[in-house]
């Protein structure tokens, strides 16, 4: 009976890459792929070609020569005798900055207004309503710009703080001075700071790690003891009091660290033509900010309210049945569901407001947009080189966020067994 | 955004290639060809180059682009006008969507080497400064210590600032914004404690305010500006051409050429001078392609280089502007157009 299982001689002939149908969509699809990669490289080396015909060929040397211009908002150590590639990461920072906190705010305020739309009081409902459609309908780039023209409009400049009978008092008890310019709050100062630690590229603040570390530290330290109290339960039946350990756990290391660094507020003063002293947040990053939040919030509260709506009405009834009430019902079983509809198209809002933050440029906030793709561009003439650093810089945040987003949706994600 | 950047990426390409299989032709082919002169010019500076109420671009630097228009082509109303940023000037002008660029530029050694143009020479004498409110109490640069400066992305003026300060040892808090409009809007709010740009577009935009009265523009100017018309670099014929149309401007106020009396000149002037500019005796123009009356046609576009600046911008406009660097060098000016022979 070997006859009958016996393959032809596996002897590879040419031409089987054209008739043999196991072999021909291989083919059809190394041709394709070449015929693409060959017209992009036509198109890039026609480029390249005529800008040297023009005598501006592609050199990316300009991003080690002295940037020569001021940022006002830097997050790391940056001055005009920085590099241009300096520049570059100072706006980049700026860029993840203003994206973080907008993907914070814009997923507390979407999940908030995607649950207030469902509500079954009437007003609470159509407010959320109003507001989403009123946010989701109008171009981004005027909402940043009326919100920054309120800011510029409305609030005092820092003049009109001056004098015996100023026009204008400083805020929350005489600490805090909301000008047209920026917002100066109090700010911890260290006394006896630890100082910076020199990485080369970056300059790491050691008061920073110190305080991160304490937190870290005391979250950890408190998991650790409430898993060691759920043991302690489990084999004794008695669940040991840890509330004043998680207090002292949590808070304990953090205030050793603020008094070892001689931590001290600092309140804002008018000194000369601005205020000095405690930390002042531009209105440039603050209109920036509640714009991108607004905006992309609207679009999250309808992804949030779709997750919850294509979850069975069976599951709100089956909870509902058990005596839970309406509030535990959405966190407990509602919500950890709708997650795995949200999930997916929340990422792509995460990545639109990122994308969206490049019109930091239209109210003068320099993020990696304005000092690579605006200045740096303009005083080296460097275009196209830019642009596509510029290009590779979005590429590599948007894969990233991506790439993190897709790690928790798969943790989220239901599980088939 | 990225979607935009890749389209344009390929536009460019697009382009950079019609651009070097027109090199084969010259500009002033190709100008000639359209019968239309592509100038690029600013969005809107009052004097400058700005609509006026019916729509007609007036100024300054317009009646640069009015007299190559008819210097070239016969009729000064032959042009486009093309308003440019501060951030894509160099760009529209390099890729060749305009034939020349009158748009206050600073001539500057890396932009008239590393960019490939060729600034064919100078306009306006200009220098940074700065304006503020009267109120403020400030009166010179030099108390500006911690103050929060507008400034307009893209241009000289913000390697200028920084430089003047860190010299100067002072800080300050750059607020940056893209056109003028926004600036006079931000500086008008109080957002920022001083303006900054050439000292020409400050006395423009403080004449467009409803109380002009109450800023100042402070005695120091920090830097030279000179500004000119600039050109694509390796078209030495159409450079000359621009050279030398803003060169007959200067040289037909020196020897007393106005439109007024243009006609009159032409015909009967006896001084060799006026007639090789005119046309009247040798034909210059053969020597960069032109007929032999191209000067006199660029003079009477708008009048000769004096009677431009007061109507556009000197002391009787508005704008206010003295003539200063820029009076003849027989006024103890800079204005100093070598010979027509």
């Amino acid at each position: 009976m070997a006859a009958v299982s016996d393959e032809p001689k596996a002897s590879f002939r040419l031409s089987m890459l054209i008739y043999d149908t196991r072999y021909r969509s291989f083919t059809i699809q190394f041709v394709v792929l070449c015929l693409v990669m060959a017209g992009a490289g036509w198109l890039i080396d026609n480029l390249l070609r005529n800008l040297s015909a023009l005598g501006r060929g592609v050199d990316f040397g300009f991003l080690t020569s002295r940037s020569g211009y001021d940022i006002s908002q830097t997050l790391v150590e940056y001055t005009n005798d920085s590099t241009h590639a300096r520049a570059w990461l100072i706006g980049l920072l700026n860029t993840l900055l203003v994206a973080f906190l907008g993907c914070v705010a814009a997923t507390i305020l979407g999940i908030f207004a995607g649950v207030l739309r469902l509500s079954k009081n009437w007003l609470v409902a159509r407010i959320m309503t109003v507001y989403v459609e009123v946010f989701r309908n109008v171009p981004l780039l005027l909402w940043i710009l009326m919100i920054y023209a309120i800011f510029t409009d409305v609030l005092p400049a820092p003049n009109a703080f001056r004098g015996e009978n100023p026009e204008a008092t400083m805020s929350l008890f005489g600490t805090a001075a909301f000008t047209n310019r920026y917002t100066a709050v109090p700010w911890v100062s260290f006394t006896n700071s630890a100082g910076w630690l020199d990485l080369g590229v970056v300059w790491i603040s050691l008061d920073l790690t110190l305080i991160v570390g304490a937190i870290v530290g005391g979250f950890l330290t408190n998991r650790f003891l409430i898993k060691r109290a759920a043991t302690i339960q489990e084999a004794t039946g008695k669940r040991p009091a840890t509330w004043w350990q998680s207090i002292l756990a949590l808070f304990g290391p953090i205030i050793v660290v603020f008094l070892a660094l001689g931590a001290d507020f600092e309140v804002p003063e008018l000194k000369g033509f601005n205020f000095v002293g405690g930390l002042q947040v531009s209105n440039s990053l603050v209109a920036l900010w509640l714009a991108l939040t607004l905006y992309t919030a609207s679009y999250i509260a309808e992804i949030v309210r779709a997750g919850i709506n294509a979850i069975n009405k069976g599951q709100s009834e089956a909870a509902f049945a058990l005596g839970l009430r309406p509030g535990r019902t959405m966190n407990l079983v509602i919500l950890p569901q709708a997650l795995r509809v949200i999930i997916p198209p929340l990422i792509s809002q995460y990545l639109n407001l990122t994308k969206n933050s490049s019109l930091a440029i239209a109210v003068g906030y320099l993020d990696v947009r304005g000092t690579l793709g605006g200045i740096t561009l303009n005083q080296t003439g460097r275009g196209l080189e830019a642009m596509l650093l510029l290009m590779l810089t979005y590429l590599a945040i948007s894969l990233t966020i991506s790439a993190g987003m897709n790690i928790y949706n798969r943790s989220v994600k239901l599980k088939e067994r | 955004m990225k979607k935009s950047v890749l389209f344009g990426a390929l536009a460019a390409t697009t382009m950079l290639a019609g651009a070097a299989a027109a090199q084969g032709t010259t500009t002033l082919d190709t100008v000639k060809a359209r019968g239309e002169l592509n100038c690029g010019v600013n969005t809107g500076l009052v004097g400058f180059a700005a609509p006026d109420a019916n729509g007609n671009w007036q100024g300054f630097d317009v009646a640069l682009c009015k007299a190559v228009a008819a210097a070239v082509l016969g009729d000064a109303s032959k042009v486009v006008y093309v308003p440019t940023t501060s951030a894509d000037r160099f760009e529209t002008l390099t890729s060749g969507k305009i034939d020349l660029l009158v748009r206050n530029s600073t001539w500057t050694f890396s932009r008239d080497n590393d960019l490939k143009m060729d600034f064919v020479g100078v306009n306006y004498y200009d220098g940074q400064g700065f304006m503020v409110r009267k109120d403020l109490g400030v009166s010179s640069a030099k108390e500006l210590n911690g103050a929060t400066i507008c400034i307009q992305t893209g241009t000289t003026t913000e390697l200028n600032l920084a430089d003047y300060f860190k010299a100067n040892n002072m800080t300050y808090t750059a607020v940056t914004i893209e056109t003028n409009a926004e600036g006079e809007q931000q500086y008008i709010a109080g957002a920022c404690d001083a303006y900054t740009t050439d000292a020409s577009g400050l006395a423009a935009t403080r004449a467009a305010f409803a109380d002009p009265e109450n800023h100042i523009i402070l005695p120091e100017i920090i830097s030279k500006e000179p500004l000119g018309p600039a050109v694509r670099h390796g078209d030495n014929q159409w450079g000359d051409i621009v050279r030398w149309t803003l060169n007959a401007l200067i040289a037909a106020e020196e020897y007393g050429i106005t439109s007024a009396n243009i006609d009159e000149l032409a015909a009967s002037s006896q001084n060799p001078e006026v007639k090789r500019l005119l046309g009247s005796s040798d034909d210059l123009g053969a020597m960069m392609g032109l007929d032999k009356e191209w000067a006199k046609r660029a003079i009477k576009a708008s009048g000769n280089y004096g009677e431009i600046f007061e109507a556009t911008i000197g002391s009787a406009t508005p704008i206010g502007l003295a003539r200063g660097l820029n009076a003849q060098w027989t006024q103890g000016g800079l204005l100093y157009t070598p010979p027509f022979r």
